[in-house]
């Protein structure tokens, strides 16, 4: 589904594919991102979800296939311009990944003190200011990440996601982990950045509400490649058997988990 | 027959592929050094890890060294009634040998394996994705301070290891066998020149290089969880310790016999 009105989207992904020794795990995939538009990916545990996000980023090489963000390809892009692409990204890594060495809120700043030079001080208060956005105060700021709950670990990735006020966000399962009062939090905080900020979103998850609430577009992903992309309103009457089958959460479908028994 | 020397080939084709990565990480990370931003407060942080946390282990051996090497050389000297030879063994085996290698032996075991543990965590949980996302070169942020500061640091710890150790010489010296102390410290510095504490220091920037080196290669390419990031530091502390001892050999070689 190409973004409307035959603008160019702000990403194009154009038959990527990328294996891991004999395990294929994109294969092919075509998929569109308008700007200022939020994208959720859906798609079983394992399809490659995090690993398309990975390509976008260029943290992984695809095998084949183009990646062009504002209509600039960049797929084997060198140091420098990468260096320059990822200053307008931020990025929520599914496990966190925090730096356990920092501080929380040297955490929240690093990008804005290392990426751009701003001076301590003041990157200090940008980063209370975003703890504070994902519901977490000055105490939390000068402790160390091994010191907080999962979830909490989690915010403040996401508070450090958006730090820098990127002009494209990508949300590895961004309300995972979270009780559903701070999920619709970080929901309303996801749609401030797209709607208030004017950012453009990729959000991965699982979690269907959250899909519904900031999805403007929903893409389907299974065995390697897409399997339907549409409007988020019309995900329930998609007549796509895969999204059926995953929005119902059925374990009888079109689908199957690889579970053997022993 | 045909099939053994081909698994001696492959392994020896395996080598020279891994020498060759190894040297184009370091040259890589070298190279980041060129251009700013430099890392001052983290090549700091890690000198103090490196050096400050291994002075207690380093003197520690250091100073058994000096002791054990007056034992023995009193013992070989007196059969030939030579035993005011010990003193200047003492002092040239420890600046040009023992205190470069077993200091740069314990910061292997003590800061390569450390480092190689850190790095690794942080490439299986994706922090190093995360640094690259946040706009800082991994290589620059993490490996050259560590690279740098292993260099620099090792040769001031062989400072203290040398002093260390001699005084270990002096003590066996003068309360074991009876030396007469002024005599004992005046046939250190008899013999001692300046070219042997030297080179005991090129090789302590080596073995520091080396150590730090291993660690950070290891840890940046380890995969697989906890269980990976503990092979890591097995490779870096047994890849650091043969390097250390290969090197030495080419050192004093390249140094000493002309
Ligand atoms: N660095 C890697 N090396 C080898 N295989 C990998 C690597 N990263 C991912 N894979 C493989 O790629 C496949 C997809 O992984 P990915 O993490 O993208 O799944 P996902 O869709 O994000 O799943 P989940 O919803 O569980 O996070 C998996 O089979 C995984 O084994
Ligand atoms: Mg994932």
């Amino acid at each position: 589904m190409n973004a409307a009105g035959g603008t160019i989207p702000k990403i194009a992904i154009r038959g990527v594919r990328k294996s891991f020794g004999r395990n294929r795990v994109l294969d092919g995939i075509d998929l569109d991102c308008g700007a200022g538009e939020s994208l959720i990916i859906i798609g079983g545990s394992g399809t490659g979800k995090s690993v398309l996000v990975k390509c976008i980023l260029g943290l992984l090489r695809p095998d084949e296939g183009s990646i062009r963000i504002d209509d600039a390809e960049t797929v084997g892009l060198g140091r420098r311009a990468r260096k320059a692409l990822l200053q307008k990204c931020g990025v929520l890594f599914q496990g966190s990944a925090l730096f356990d060495s920092l501080k929380v809120w040297e955490n929240v700043a690093f990008g804005l003190i290392q990426g751009r030079g701003m001076p301590r001080d003041a990157a200090r208060e940008v980063a209370i200011t975003k703890l504070s956005a994902v519901g977490l105060g000055r105490d939390v700021a000068e402790l160390r990440p091994a010191e907080l709950s999962g979830g909490m670990q989690k915010r403040v990735a996401l508070a450090r996601a958006i730090a820098a006020d990127p002009e494209i966000i990508f949300f590895d399962e961004p309300t995972t982990g979270l009780d559903p009062i701070m999920a619709d939090v970080i929901n309303n905080l996801i749609l401030e950045c797209v709607r208030g900020l004017g950012a453009t979103a990729v959000s991965i998850t699982h979690d269907m509400v959250s899909a519904r609430k900031v999805g403007d577009h929903i893409a389907m992903l299974h065995k390697g490649q897409i399997v339907w992309h549409g409007p988020a309103t019309e995900i329930d009457r998609s007549g796509n058997p895969f999204v059926d089958q995953f929005i119902h959460g059925r374990a009888e479908g079109p689908i199957h988990m690889e579970v053997r028994a022993q | 027959m045909l099939k053994a020397l081909a698994s001696i080939g492959a392994a020896f084709l395996g080598f020279l592929a891994a020498s060759g990565r190894i040297v184009i990480f370091a040259a890589s990370a070298l190279a980041a050094g060129l251009t700013p931003p430099f890392y001052l407060r983290v090549i700091l942080r890690q000198m103090r890890d490196i050096g400050y946390f291994s002075l207690p282990v380093v003197g520690l051996t250091a100073i058994f060294t000096g002791m054990v090497l007056a034992l023995q050389s009193y013992t070989g000297f007196s059969r030939f009634a030579a035993e005011g030879a010990v003193a200047t063994v003492v002092v040239l085996s420890v600046t040009r040998e023992l205190g470069p290698v077993i200091a740069g032996l314990m910061v292997a075991g003590r800061v390569g394996a450390a480092m190689a543990a850190e790095i690794g965590t942080m490439r299986v949980t994706e922090q190093i994705d995360a640094l690259t996302t946040l706009s800082t070169d991994p290589l620059r942020y993490l490996v050259l301070p560590r690279l740098l500061a292993g260099l620099v640091t090792l040769p001031l710890l062989v400072v203290v290891a040398d002093v260390i150790g001699v005084f270990g010489g002096y003590l066996v010296g003068v309360y074991k066998f009876g030396f007469n102390p002024g005599a004992y410290l005046a046939r250190t510095w008899q013999y001692l020149e300046t070219n042997d504490v030297v080179s005991g220091l090129i090789k302590a920037a080596v073995f520091g290089f080396i150590v730090a080196l291993m660690g950070c290669y290891h840890g940046y390419h380890s995969r697989g969880g906890a269980q990976g990031v503990g092979q890591a530091t097995t490779y870096a502390v047994v890849s650091a310790s043969i390097l250390i001892l290969v090197f030495d050999y080419g050192i004093t070689q390249a140094l000493f016999a002309r």
